[in-house]
């Protein structure tokens, strides 16, 4: 059985500035879906983004040893989480970083706040991170007074929209070329011009950019990988802004999470092979960089200062969880290209930071299950997310068990519990069960025969707002079996009788009554397809599965009966 | 046909199949277990069907009361375990018995559920990599042209990809018309369907769509749940596309009405 320890109920009071709306997951889906183009785009994405990348791996072709590797290295790592991130904090203050572990969201936010005081800041330079977005520094700096310009251009361009990321690779891949020209040209004040070719947008965005980069006193940047033994953090972008933050301001913050922490440079690297690869469909990004620490004397450049912001923000909490495999996420976004519910509502539905399925499990442990109780629903078991997750995570499974938590916790629909719970009572009685649905069957299949479905049917109005329900064919497999069995029975003690008085010593166990579960002797076989009761429904229906009367099904048949029995009949239009 | 197919030589005693109908095959589609019983009799094994089975626990415990699913699975367990082979004609059931029934228990039944793994298949896998069906003297079946849902559950969990489609090859002589997105949910989901019927509609909009372009008359599967979604959506639309269990392909039952439609 498994263990369903989930994590403790907690509300979430450590995100005051991000309006969580996790729960009226539904309605945000309704909204989404209302919007034609916008549908036309996700489901475009969701047709390409599969094709790069399983044109990456295929290339590639060591997919699945490596993600094997990957995933016993992050979960070696994270087993050992306290001996790498002392090893890491010792080898990062040798390289002159400062330090800091940071508990939850406002401990990171206030650490932040402080270096770039101490600084007399007022322009930040920052780097995507989805750190930043789960703790809202942002808004916590801009509170303060502090301007903040977010670099990445899909970073930017919601920015200036204000609005949150829809992905987590792609923040703005819920924005048209259109959309974000008229964005443009309302937020930056450079006069008349026309915008008109995705390249002017990237090559305004990019002017625009320089001079932030070039006036901003703090550089602020996330981490895809710490590694242990050197101290070094790893980042991969394919815009290079992540370097011009890094190194044109004089101080630098690198803010990450804990569960980032490898042992080697060569983990960091296979890691990379993966992340990229799942990422984009590219071999690699444009841009890989190590940061070791502040400029030392030699160098000619660098921030002066640097400054490492390790968040727990619950990830000690998912470690000793049975969620902890949740850990060995490495943010590449492909379980989100992949997810069949994310492409058909995008990633605002999911109302909190991390959406798709890595989000709608992140989302319940980092606030709590209370406030996105619809996000574990939000998914069919398809598979297709751990198929392709590069850290091997059993994405179904763990959203599974966070349904299993809501239904101890009761915090799924008391009708759905109730519903469960009744059919499980009845199908564990079995005479109860093909008795009860024998005679529902064979009024559905009375009701239905005619039209064959449904337009609306009582306590399925979700399945008949969407399609139609199907009729069942006839009466329940098992009532037309048992009628079989039953002819076929009275048919040997028929021939046990009128064979008794020539030999006597045969045919006698094949009338004994059958106990419950006792298997079917196999002489049943001999008739029922070929022999079918024309008094039973279905049987006399066109074209039921025991009717044999047509030459098709003849000539499709296989013409023998139960092996060394008695002589094969041969067909007869043969 | 000239001669009455014989046993295959080089097996010989018939294998033993325990034949696990489905809930969903028993109640909505007894053409799909009729047809799986013509199937294993025409590959030479011996089914037997024990009558006291109901639904193999998966509607609770994908709904996560894994507390009603628990006694489910021991009570199939216990009805099936004396089988050499279950053969079970969906993908998701299979996959429910071969994959998640050892997560789900614990201790001797843990043990018990691995056992009755490793004898459980899915029917095409049956068909094909146990058995190596051949048509034998029988003539191919004719068929329009097909298109094939592949279920996620057996897609991913089983690994059921190439069996469905290399049995059409050898009994019916026929070749998929793939149909575009194949790998990708049909939006069914078990309860899914019920509790975010929107989104689902979608999923099963787009399914349906792709399967219309393909221009075949029929879309197969290997599971009911799918199907009836598909065949429900298509019902729907006024799509003319016949929504049918591979099983019924295969052995040749064409004449009862595709899923979903009327007289």
């Amino acid at each position: 059985m498994i263990s369903t320890a989930g994590l403790s109920a907690r509300a979430n009071d450590g995100f005051p500035h991000l309006k969580q709306t996790s729960n009226t997951f539904l309605e945000n889906a309704h909204e989404a879906m209302q919007d034609p183009e916008k549908t036309q785009v996700r489901d475009l994405m969701a047709l390409f983004t599969p094709i790069m990348r399983d044109a990456a791996m295929d290339s590639f072709g060591h997919f699945d040893e490596l993600r094997q590797h990957v995933k016993q290295v992050k979960q070696h790592s994270l087993e050992h989480l306290d001996h790498y991130l002392n090893r890491f904090e010792q080898e990062a203050l040798q390289n002159g970083n400062h330090v800091h572990f940071a508990a939850d969201a406002d401990a990171l936010n206030s650490t932040v706040l402080e270096i770039c005081q101490q600084h007399s800041a007022r322009l930040v330079a920052k780097g995507k991170s989805m750190v930043t977005e789960e703790t809202g520094l942002n808004d916590y700096l801009k509170r303060a007074g502090l301007r903040v310009t977010e670099t990445d251009l899909g970073e930017y361009i919601i920015q200036q929209a204000g609005e949150t990321p829809s992905h987590i690779v792609g923040p703005a891949l819920h924005k048209s070329a259109g959309e974000i020209r008229e964005l443009f040209l309302a937020k930056h004040d450079l006069g008349d011009r026309e915008l008109a070719e995705t390249a002017d947008l990237v090559g305004e965005a990019r002017s625009v950019l320089r001079e932030h980069f070039l006036k901003a006193e703090v550089g602020i940047i996330g981490a895809n990988a710490l590694i242990a033994e050197n101290g070094y953090s790893m980042l991969v972008t394919n815009e290079g802004n992540g370097d011009l933050c890094a190194n044109l301001p004089n101080v630098l913050i690198i803010c990450t999470t804990i569960d980032r922490v490898l042992p080697r440079s060569e983990d960091a690297t296979a890691m990379l092979r993966l992340l990229v690869r799942s990422a984009t469909g590219q071999a690699q990004t444009c841009y890989t960089s190590f940061y070791s620490g502040p400029r030392r004397e030699q160098d000619i450049d660098g921030p002066l200062e640097t400054h490492i912001v390790l968040l727990d923000n619950r990830r000690t909490d998912i470690l000793a969880s049975d969620y902890k495999e949740m850990l060995q996420c490495i943010r590449c976004g492909a379980c989100l290209n992949h997810c069949p519910i994310y492409a058909s509502v995008g990633g605002h539905a999911y109302g909190w930071v991390y959406p798709g399925p890595m989000g709608s499990i992140l989302t319940p442990l980092l606030t709590s299950l209370e406030q996105s109780s619809a996000l574990p629903n939000a998914c069919t078991s398809c598979g297709r997310c751990a198929e392709v997750c590069p850290a091997d995570i059993p994405l179904p499974d763990l959203l599974r068990d966070l349904r299993h938590d809501e239904t101890r916790r009761k915090l799924s629909p008391s009708r759905w519990r109730l519903g469960m719970r009744m059919h499980a009572w009845l199908a564990r009685h079995p005479r109860i069960y093909h008795t009860l649905t024998g005679l529902g069957i064979r009024t559905l299949y009375l009701a239905g025969r005619r039209s064959g479905s449904f337009q609306r049917m009582p306590l399925a109005s979700g399945w008949t707002s969407q399609r139609n329900f199907p009729a069942p064919e006839g009466k329940t497999f098992s009532s037309q079996y048992a009628s079989l069995q039953r002819n076929e029975k009275a048919r040997a003690v028929k021939a046990a009788r009128a064979s008794a008085a020539t030999t006597p010593a045969t045919g006698r166990k094949k009338t004994a009554r059958r106990k419950p579960g006792q298997r079917i002797e196999p002489e049943l076989r001999q008739d029922w397809p070929r022999r079918p009761d024309p008094r039973k429904p279905g049987n006399n229906a066109r074209g039921s599965t025991v009717d044999d009367s047509s030459p098709d099904r003849q000539s499709a048949a296989h013409p023998a009966g139960p092996r060394g029995k008695k002589p094969r009949r041969r067909p007869e239009h043969d | 046909m000239t001669t009455p197919p014989t046993d295959t030589p080089d097996t010989p005693a018939a294998l033993k199949v325990s034949l696990f109908v489905t809930c969903l095959a028993d109640l909505f589609r007894p053409s799909v277990a009729f047809a799986s019983i013509k199937l294993l009799e025409q590959a030479g094994c011996e089914v037997f069907v024990p009558l006291q089975q109901t639904c193999c626990g998966q509607p609770a415990y994908n709904t996560g009361d894994f507390e009603s699913s628990i006694p489910l699975a021991q009570q199939l367990i216990q009805q099936f375990e004396d089988a050499d082979y279950v053969v079970v004609p969906s993908g998701s059931c299979a996959g429910m018995i071969c994959e998640h029934y050892p997560r789900l228990l614990e201790g001797e039944w843990r043990e018990r559920a691995l056992g009755l793994a490793s004898r459980t298949f899915e029917l095409t896998t049956f068909l094909n990599d146990i058995v190596g069906m051949k048509r034998g003297d029988r003539p191919p079946i004719e068929l329009p042209a097909v298109t094939y849902h592949d279920s996620c559950a057996g897609l991913r969990e089983l690994n059921i990809k190439a069996q469905p489609r290399a049995l059409l090859q050898e009994l019916c002589d026929t070749q998929v018309n793939e149909l575009q997105q194949t790998e990708v949910c049909c939006g069914f989901g078990g309860t899914f369907c019920a509790k975010m019927p929107e989104i689902s509609g979608k999923m099963v909009g787009d399914k349906v769509s792709n399967a219309v372009a393909t221009g075949a008359q029929i879309l197969a599967g290997g599971d009911l749940g799918c199907l009836l979604n598909i065949a429900g959506r298509a019902s729907r639309n006024g799509d003319a596309i016949e929504v049918r269990h591979i099983a019924e392909l295969l052995c040749g039952d064409l004449d009862s009405r595709a899923i979903g439609q009327g007289q």
